[in-house]
């Protein structure tokens, strides 16, 4: 069978389930929604297999296919197919959105079991997967266009999945009007380029494109800046970045697919997909990378003092993917890839073993309140610390590989490009001492309370539901977190998916080896053939030296973080204390949501409030009472007329005989 | 007599009843000058009939005569119905149907 | 002599419409009323109308103004007060009829129907007769005819409907 019927069964199966799922959670019972919800995505990762099978019978000039089920669109010169677009880049996409997910949803299965929204949980994160895959497998930008919106949908629809949380459904709200912004970007590239090249299909698009514009032309420019915004808006970049943290209001299975793994590499996958286009717009493409630095920066600095512990792995997410659009934006597609699907291993884990910990916590994600869970759960503690070493880089680990293959890239393109090698290096230093800030803090120590509860009974604590943000207290019904606590020690599936990540995490990187294996760079090689930059290959020296300081750094961090957090815990107070502004200003996130409410939300709310006052009340309301008030004089004067006097209707209809009477003589004379 | 003299007279004669429902506050009086107004178109057609010379014009005043005598018979019923209930027998008084 | 009993006729006519609007008693109208349809019997003889004098005599003055005789004996006549409620219809309303009757006087006489100058033309002996008149009624205008009877007939319930007694409730 060919790649592409493979391709529609990969799209039909999720979607299958999460249709039975959401029709029929009044008959089926919990375990078998969460069984269908798994095996559906487990199916769709199998025919994903099937797909790249398929595909790579192919030769690799000829690896790519477009397939339409039906015209959506054939009217006054638009050609809308509903059609995929079957190639090594959205197979790799496909092949590690299912594959996480499968362990994602095999994890919610034991996570979520005392949830009272179990079938509606699944139902969702099906709904989700199925979104995802026609993102990356649309083959025009129309269809693009409506997996984006459902990925933002579904995105919504799981953050405030405990929608009786007023800080769920607000997140959830902040998060889908961030993610329409980015909705309008896209779909104003979609409008420019049809325009412009006349089509929507990325086949033609993309052939057309080099020869309608010129670099650096005005148009294409403004296409990249357009994608730019709704890639932003997605994988969260400043500045349509402040949606993500709150985002961990959603159930922690939520947070490690969509928010670590899959919705948030949309951005990433768009820039990589659409980069004919970025190479004829390099200003954009730069301004993207700066972007993408940016972020990297200011989130890892964010990530240092962040005591939320959900909150300091979402910040450590925004940061990666800014290295994934630096990545992709100044032409390391395949490395910017890789590092995509290492990252979805290794941040995964980390939101699955967090969810663990946080469990023990009876909900509580404070880190302040944790310490010494290393003893209390075994199982769980080696999976963070494996997906903590992907993390920093640590040296074998496959985000060692993926995050030094970019910078080596980087480095090699040379001229302003190492600006990106050296704070990128930097970045690791922070990331390195962030995520081991995290280790040492929760890990170990003297465990507290909660840990020796669970060393000494084996039962995980138990306290009053309560929203971890605010402290209201909650009740355990639907809408609510449920009552009990799940973590890895106790739960099959739990351990099983963080069991399969962790080892990916940490074996993922050898498939990428340079100067050993290049697996990765050469599957997605037919897809960027024809751009000059992903020619650009560092020496195998460059790679090593790179790589060689990757590992030196990532050391170096660690140990800093064992010396503040191990060695001596006293100093990050003084620490705090000397440098407190800076610390402030990480500490309030850089001040986004402050600059945010004064830019945008306060004169909108005052545009509202005008209208309201003096728009709707005097205009619109006058000219509807004012037309109302005339009617009812001009009726009053009328009504007067109606005296109910028989003889002065009568004396009305002697006037009007009269008249008519003079009328006639006179014209007629 | 031209028959000029005729239609004038029947136009007095109408003219004469208009008035009088326009006076007149009593039912029966009005319907008095309401026959009045009848007899003068009567009058009318019947000058004309003579004027053009066939008899149309006559049976169309007996059919007028019909008419105002149904008419005569309800509105005379309706009287005696507003008597029977001690309404005051005054179209001004019976004014309910107004605006 | 034609002209004299027109005039008479014509006097008689408008003494009695007179009578009508001005008279406070109804009942003294009701008797002008019947003076004013024998003047107008007597002009449609004038007019070689005997069948229509004839029924105008018989069933106008005949009948329905015996009907009218009853129904104010039943009712009464009182008189009407003399304020007016509607403020200028009392000054309106003789204004207008002038002025309708100067209107249609216009109309008339300086109308370009020239026939209306003349007699009009010479007719057979049976002119104006009940066996013309019979005979258009039962050719000509069968149905107008037919339809007047069914208006009667109408006219003869809605009266026993409107004025009947009600009847007593029976338990």
């Amino acid at each position: 069978m060919s790649a592409t019927p493979w391709a529609w069964l990969v799209l039909l199966f999720p979607l299958l389930g999460s249709i039975v799922i959401g029709l029929g959670f009044r008959v089926l019972p919990r375990r078998v929604a969460g069984i269908l919800g798994t095996v559906s995505i487990a199916l769709a990762f199998a025919c994903g297999v099937g797909a790249l099978l398929s595909l790579l019978g192919d030769e690799p000039e000829a690896r790519h296919h477009a397939s339409s089920l039906w015209d959506y669109a054939s009217a006054g010169g638009l050609d809308i197919k509903l059609g995929i677009f079957v190639d090594p880049l959205s197979i790799f996409m496909v092949l590690v959105v299912t594959g996480v997910s499968t362990l994602i949803h095999l994890y919610s299965y034991g996570y979520m079991q005392s949830d009272e929204g179990y079938h509606r949980f699944f139902s969702y994160l099906n709904f989700f997967v199925f979104s995802m895959l026609l993102l990356v497998l649309a083959g025009n930008f129309v269809l693009l266009t409506v997996g984006w919106a459902f990925v933002g949908f579904a995105s919504y629809a799981l953050i405030s999945f405990w929608y009786r949380r007023e800080t769920a459904t607000r997140a959830g709200m902040k998060a889908f009007v961030i993610n329409v912004v980015g909705d309008i970007g896209l779909v104003l590239a979609a409008f420019l380029i049809f325009r412009e090249l006349g089509s929507f299909d990325f086949g033609p698009v993309f052939e057309k494109a080099p020869e309608v514009f010129t670099t650096n032309e005005w148009t294409v420019t403004a296409i990249c800046l357009l994608l730019l915004v709704g890639a932003f808006a997605k994988s969260a970049q400043l500045p349509l970045h402040t949606w993500l943290p709150d985002a961990m209001e959603g159930p922690t299975p939520v947070s490690s697919l969509i928010h670590a793994a899959t919705m948030v590499t949309a951005g990433v996958y768009l820039i990589a997909r659409t980069h004919v286009l970025f190479e004829l717009a390099p200003t954009a493409a730069d301004v993207a990378a700066f972007v993408g630095l940016a972020t990297l920066l200011v989130a890892a600095t964010t990530a240092l003092v962040m005591t939320d512990l959900k909150r300091a792995i979402a910040y450590s997410t925004m940061s990666q993917i800014g290295y994934m659009v630096m990545g992709v934006s100044i032409g390391a597609y395949s490395a910017g890839m890789f590092h995509l699907m290492t990252h979805a291993f290794f941040k995964a884990l980390l939101f699955m073993a967090a969810g663990s910990i946080i469990a023990a916590m009876a909900n509580d994600q404070n880190i302040d309140r944790m310490s010494g869970f290393g003893r209390a759960m075994r199982f769980t503690s080696i999976a963070f610390l494996c997906g903590a070493l992907a993390l920093a880089a640590f040296p074998g680990t496959s985000g060692f590989f993926s995050k030094d293959e970019i910078l080596a890239f980087a480095e090699a393109r040379g001229g302003m490009y190492l600006i990106f090698t050296v704070l990128g290096y930097f970045g690791a230093l922070l990331t390195a001492v962030y995520s081991f800030r995290l280790v040492f803090r929760v890990l170990s120590g003297t465990p507290c309370k909660e840990a020796r509860e669970l060393i000494e009974t084996g039962h995980v604590a138990h306290g009053e539901a309560r929203n971890p943000a605010t402290g209201e207290i909650e009740d355990t019904d639907v809408g609510f977190p449920g009552p009990e606590h799940h973590i890895a020690e106790q739960t099959w599936s739990m351990r099983a998916a963080m069991a399969v990540l962790a080892v990916l995490a940490l074996v993922g990187g050898l498939v990428q080896i340079p100067g050993v294996d290049d697996v990765v760079g050469r599957f997605l090689e037919p897809v960027f053939e024809a751009s000059p930059l992903a020619h650009i290959h560092p020496s195998i020296a460059e790679d090593y030296v790179g790589l060689g300081i990757g590992g030196a750094i990532a050391l170096l961090g660690i140990g800093i973080a064992y010396f503040l957090y191990v060695a001596q815990p006293q100093r990050p107070r003084q620490l705090e204390q000397r440098l407190r502004p800076l610390h402030t200003l990480f500490a309030n996130k850089w001040y986004f949501d402050e600059a945010i409410e004064l830019l945008v939300v306060r004169p909108a709310l005052a545009v509202g409030r005008f209208a309201n006052r003096v728009f709707e009340r005097l205009v619109v309301d006058g000219l509807v009472s004012g037309a109302e008030g005339t009617v009812r004089g001009a009726g009053g004067v009328v009504r007067a007329v109606q005296s109910g006097f028989v003889r002065s209707y009568a004396l009305l209809l002697l006037v009007g005989f009269a008249g008519l009477a003079l009328y006639f003589l006179l014209s007629s004379s | 007599m031209n028959v000029e003299w005729y239609i004038v007279l029947s136009a007095l004669l109408f003219c004469t009843g208009a008035v009088g429902i326009l006076i007149r506050r009593s039912p029966m009086v009005i319907l008095l000058c309401l026959e009045l107004m009848l007899n003068a178109g009567n009058l009318a057609l019947v000058a004309f009939s003579r004027m053009v010379g066939n008899q149309e014009g006559q049976v169309f005043a007996i059919v007028v005569m019909v008419v105002a005598a149904c008419e005569v018979v309800v509105g005379l019923g309706l009287i005696v119905a507003i008597f029977r209930r001690r309404l005051p027998l005054n179209v001004d008084d019976l004014r309910e149907l107004r605006g | 002599m034609e002209a004299v009993l027109f005039f008479l006729a014509a006097l008689g006519a408008l003494g009695g419409a007179m009578g009508v609007i001005a008279m406070r008693n109804p009942f003294y109208s009701v008797l002008a009323l019947i003076v004013h349809l024998f003047s107008l019997a007597v002009l449609f003889l004038l007019l070689t109308a005997a069948f229509v004098a004839a029924a105008q005599v018989v069933v106008y003055a005949g009948a329905v103004m015996v009907l009218y005789v009853f129904v104010v004996a039943y009712v009464g006549g009182g008189g009407e007060s003399a304020w007016e409620p509607i403020p200028g219809q009392r000054f309106l309303a003789p204004l207008l009829g002038i002025a309708l009757f100067v209107e249609l006087s216009v109309a008339v006489l300086s109308s370009a129907l020239l026939a209306l100058g003349t007699h009009g033309p010479d007719v057979e002996a049976g002119f104006g007769d009940p066996a013309a008149i019979g005979t258009l009624l039962l050719e000509k205008f069968l149905l107008p005819f037919e339809a007047s009877s069914i208006l009667l007939l109408l006219a003869a319930v809605g009266a026993i409907v409107l004025a009947g007694r009600k009847r007593e409730e029976t338990a």
